[in-house]
């Protein structure tokens, strides 16, 4: 008694790179990257959408794989944290985390970087308000996110400085 | 990229600094492996089969038809684990727990476990799989399983310490108990006596990382454990417990860990892994759905307090009685205990009488969660106080300060207090901008205090000197919030080198000696300490070679600055580096081990302040400022000190606010998934200020006492505090959600 499982193969575009993969009709875009592409920088904290840890950037916005279907993905462009910095340097998100000490367990922190990454590239100069409503998707449950607020108005600093 | 800068500790280079963790940049770049991003090669996945009911007796399970899906590789079940016959009640509780025997006691206790070459397959395996049970009354809150003829959990549960002993089973496991003085004098002596009733609901640790498990069992009766937990030590021997093994036959790998705040103190998954691998001859991984991960895994007690206090004009408190169940879940251990211990504890009161009952429930069974039970009785205590203050109106501050626990003072669980620094935190706060601004037109502002014991316990630390003058340091301890980078710092003081040339690393059970969990605010304080002793062994030993190398004395030798020097300076001094690179002359490899069972704890005190809006049309509290000020000993790493006491803080913020496990009739758990069990997030907070007291611990190295778990003991009840003087609402049971609130205000408007 063999279930068919409908296999399909999706062409798109991950952190640069043109990626072929096979893809599970019913898998999610979260499975796939992580356990067929090995982006297991991608995280699951709930598969249902409601704490952010699977955060990736899909054409620029910043989306939950976990509800995205692998097939979904087809001619799309995908950033995830691993994507997320140059071969020599950090991104400045990356920087002033490290520097804030904006992460604890971790686990929620790519999650954080690309919804922060989206809101940077779209309002490079947030108020308070505004980062933490552009956050409330994601989840922390170690910090309180008073450091994670800290680094995102740090970085968006720099950013423009740097621009 | 640069550093924070701080004021140095007088006399110290890097301790107090705020270098950037080891760690973090795996965990920026997505390179970290977490519990479940380990990929084995020919690794199958698992999913478990879990009971939708919450009292149930077993009369089958049916696997046959589930065996023959596509992809299973191995099915176990109650059957495939030893008896427990012979296992020490806790150990047969946990088998139990971890895998239903002859009944399920909470929805989501497992009952069957499938390994399949997908999760997919290895799910659809496990709905195949036909339980047939016969349902069985539940109880689900403490009134409930304590009342005359309620359904009974455990036909052999007998309430301990009690005299005489009950000669039938109950649901009450066990009774604390603790007093002092006489009551009736001290009412007597009262000019204020107060009666109030409190419950909390369960409440969840909410770690964002689910729990995760991958075993690979060999024939020859051992067995590989790769752990995503607060203790890999503590893992591996309850694994072994439950599956009659011998402990040192598991070699468990700590995963990096996505937060733990005591619920990954215990095992799930873990020995259903080492089962199902050995039966599928193949690595297996686990993970659990988040919706597993709220039935299944521990939440903090809901409870039921009584408590009447008494105080004096002056402000002097006469006398306490507290009364206190807790549920347990479906197994005994709540942390009514430690609830009664820390209850008084910032407090100088000479008659009190405080009993608490462990309770067990048809509810997941709780597991720890920062500072287990002292948050729940403080919700009772710190609101009577406020209530007291103002009964006799007087400022909560004066009044706490009145009555402080001090060096000298008896704690109410027994031992002395040597020197703590709970006057400093009430001080801080009295003394900080945040108090002695105005309260904001239409908010109110609370107070509370908390306390927590800290603890010691066994850590070993091997620290070796690399031939570049480089050192790694070597732990059994899971990072969970930054110690690696204190362990670099202490290591990097005691050498005299920059904190970059220190490398920490956390080994597995065979790499290190045996190590307690990462809990207790234990690890800065012990593992600490067995580091700075490693180190300090190194150093005298280093001494040694450079007397060896100047042929003179070892008393001629000192080490200052990274360097071995010689007293009389006729010699120019030795770098680690040129001691490490001319090790083979001088007695081979640099390395040393220290492993202790650390004691001198030092107790933890935080006082905090919240200033809060309610939104009369909606019940709503928007918590608009807020303020902590808590007694580390000494700050290592003093960002992540701050991180610690903010996440404290707002884990306390959602538990007052909105967290509880909301039950149906039918003992099923309705609110399963992050959205339903709300936790804050970033748009409902502000920042959360932070004041560092140190007052040292006179028993460490460094006089570090310990952070982690104080600052989630006063928010319920400083927020309970802060509703009532906004909305003259004195809320007693949690959480204090919109709906609760508005019919409050209702009542109120109401009278
Ligand atoms: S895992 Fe996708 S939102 Fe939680
Ligand atoms: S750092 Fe642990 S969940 Fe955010």
């Amino acid at each position: 008694m063999n279930t068919p499982h409908t296999k399909s193969v999706v062409s798109c575009t991950i952190n640069g790179n043109a990626t072929q993969f096979l893809a599970d009709s019913g898998g999610t875009l979260l499975n796939a990257l992580r356990d067929d592409i090995g982006l297991t920088g991608v995280k699951e904290g709930c598969g249902t959408g409601d704490c952010g840890a699977c955060s990736i950037l899909v054409e620029d916005r910043v989306t939950c794989a976990c509800l995205i279907f692998a097939p979904e993905a087809e001619g799309a462009t995908i950033v995830t944290i691993e994507g997320l910095a140059e071969a020599d340097h950090l991104h400045p998100l990356q920087e002033t985390f490290l520097e804030g000490a904006a992460l604890q367990c971790g686990v929620c922190t790519p999650g954080f970087l690309m919804a922060a990454k989206a809101l940077l590239d779209k309002n490079p100069d947030p108020t308070e308000t505004e980062i933490r409503y552009a956050l409330a998707g994601n989840l922390c449950r170690c910090t309180g996110y008073d450091k994670i607020i800290r680094a995102v108005q740090d970085a968006a600093e720099r950013m423009r400085e740097n621009a | 990229m640069t550093m924070t800068e701080d004021p140095t500790t007088p006399g110290y280079k890097w301790v107090g600094t705020r270098p950037i963790r080891p760690d973090g940049l795996d965990k920026v770049t997505g390179k970290a492996r977490f519990g479940a991003d380990l990929i084995l090669p020919n690794m199958v996945e698992a999913a478990v089969l879990r009971s939708r009911h919450a009292h149930a007796r077993i009369l089958s399970i049916d696997t046959a038809a589930a065996l023959e899906m596509p992809g299973v590789q191995a099915i176990i079940t109650g059957d495939d684990f030893p008896p427990t016959d012979d296992m020490a009640p806790g150990d047969a509780h946990q088998a139990v727990k971890v895998m239903a025997r002859d009944k399920v006691l909470f929805e989501g206790h497992p009952v069957a476990a499938v390994a399949a070459t997908s999760r997919a397959e290895a799910q659809a395996a496990a709905k195949a799989i036909v339980v047939t049970y016969e349902q069985l009354p539940h109880v689900l809150t403490v009134d409930e399983a304590m009342a005359d003829g309620a359904p009974i959990l455990h036909d052999d549960l007998i309430t301990a310490n009690v005299d005489p002993a009950p000669e039938t089973a109950s649901n009450i496991a066990s009774r604390a108990f603790f007093e002092r003085g006489d009551l009736d004098e001290g009412f007597a002596a009262a000019d204020a006596i107060l009666e109030r009733s409190y419950t909390t609901k369960p409440v969840h640790q909410g770690y964002i990382e689910p729990h995760a498990a991958v075993a690979d069992s060999g024939q020859n009766g051992r067995a590989n454990l790769w752990v995503s937990s607060q203790g890999h030590f503590d893992m591996r021997t309850m694994t072994a417990k439950v599956l009659g093994m011998s402990a040192s036959k598991i070699k468990a790998t700590p995963a990096e860990i996505g937060g733990g705040f005591g619920g990954k103190t215990t095992i799930y998954l873990e020995p259903l892994a080492v089962l199902l691998s050995r039966k599928a001859n193949r690595p297996v991984r686990v993970v659990m759905d988040r919706d597993e991960v709220f039935m299944a895994t521990g939440p903090t007690s809901g409870s039921s307090m009584k408590i009447k206090m008494g105080i004096k004009n002056d402000g002097t408190i006469t006398a306490c009685d507290l009364w206190m169940a807790f549920e347990a879940g479906a197994f005994p251990g709540s942390p009514v205990g430690a609830a009664s211990m820390t209850a008084l504890a910032c407090y100088d009161v000479d008659n009190f009488r405080i009993e608490g009952f462990d309770v067990v429930v048809n509810k997941p069974k709780v597991a720890a969660y920062r500072a287990p039970g002292a948050p729940i009785s403080a919700f009772a205590v710190e609101s009577m106080i406020d209530e007291l203050a103002r009964a006799i109106d007087m400022d909560p501050i004066e009044l706490r300060l009145a009555n402080a626990a001090k060096e000298g003072v008896q704690a109410p669980y027994g031992p002395v207090f040597p020197r703590i620094g709970f006057i400093e935190t009430l001080e801080a706060i009295r003394d900080s901008d945040h108090y002695r601004s105005p309260v904001p037109e239409g908010q109110g502002r609370g107070l509370a205090s908390g306390f927590w014991f800290n603890i010691g316990g066994n850590s070993v630390a091997t620290v070796n000197v690399h031939a570049d003058g480089n050192v790694s340091v070597i732990t059994g301890s899971p990072d969970i919030g930054g110690s690696r980078s204190s362990m670099a710092l202490f290591a990097a003081e005691e050498f005299g080198i920059d904190v970059e040339r220190v490398q920490p690393h956390i080994a597995d059970t065979d790499t290190i000696g045996d190590t307690d969990v990462t809990g207790g605010s234990r690890v800065t304080l012990a593992t600490g300490k067995v580091v700075v002793e490693a180190c300090r062994k190194i150093v005298t030993d280093l001494c040694r070679r450079a007397a060896k190398t100047w042929d003179c004395e070892i008393e001629d030798v000192e080490w200052v600055q990274g360097h071995a020097q010689h007293v009389s300076g006729t010699e120019s001094p030795l770098s680690l580096a040129d001691l490490a690179a001319n090790a083979g002359r001088t007695g081979g490899p640099i390395s040393a081990t220290h492993a202790e069972n650390v004691r001198g704890a030092g107790a933890g005190f935080s006082t905090q302040l919240v200033d809060l809006a309610v939104d009369e049309e909606t019940g709503q509290t928007s918590i608009v400022r807020y303020t902590t000020a808590q007694d580390a000993g000494k700050a290592i790493h003093p960002s992540y000190v701050e991180g610690q006491m903010q996440g404290g803080v707002v884990q306390g913020i959602g538990w007052a606010l909105n967290e509880e496990y909301i039950h149906r009739a039918d003992g099923t758990l309705d609110n399963p998934s992050f959205l339903d069990y709300r936790i804050p997030v970033a748009s409902d907070l502000p920042m959360i200020d932070t004041i560092v007291v140190e007052v040292p611990n006179p028993n460490h190295p460094y006089g570090v006492r310990g952070v982690g778990e104080v600052g989630i003991v006063p928010p319920m009840a400083a927020i309970a505090n802060a509703i009532d003087r906004a909305t003259d609402c004195r809320m007693e049971h949690l959480p204090m959600s919109p709906v609760a609130l508005l019919e409050a205000i209702n009542e109120r408007n109401a009278d």
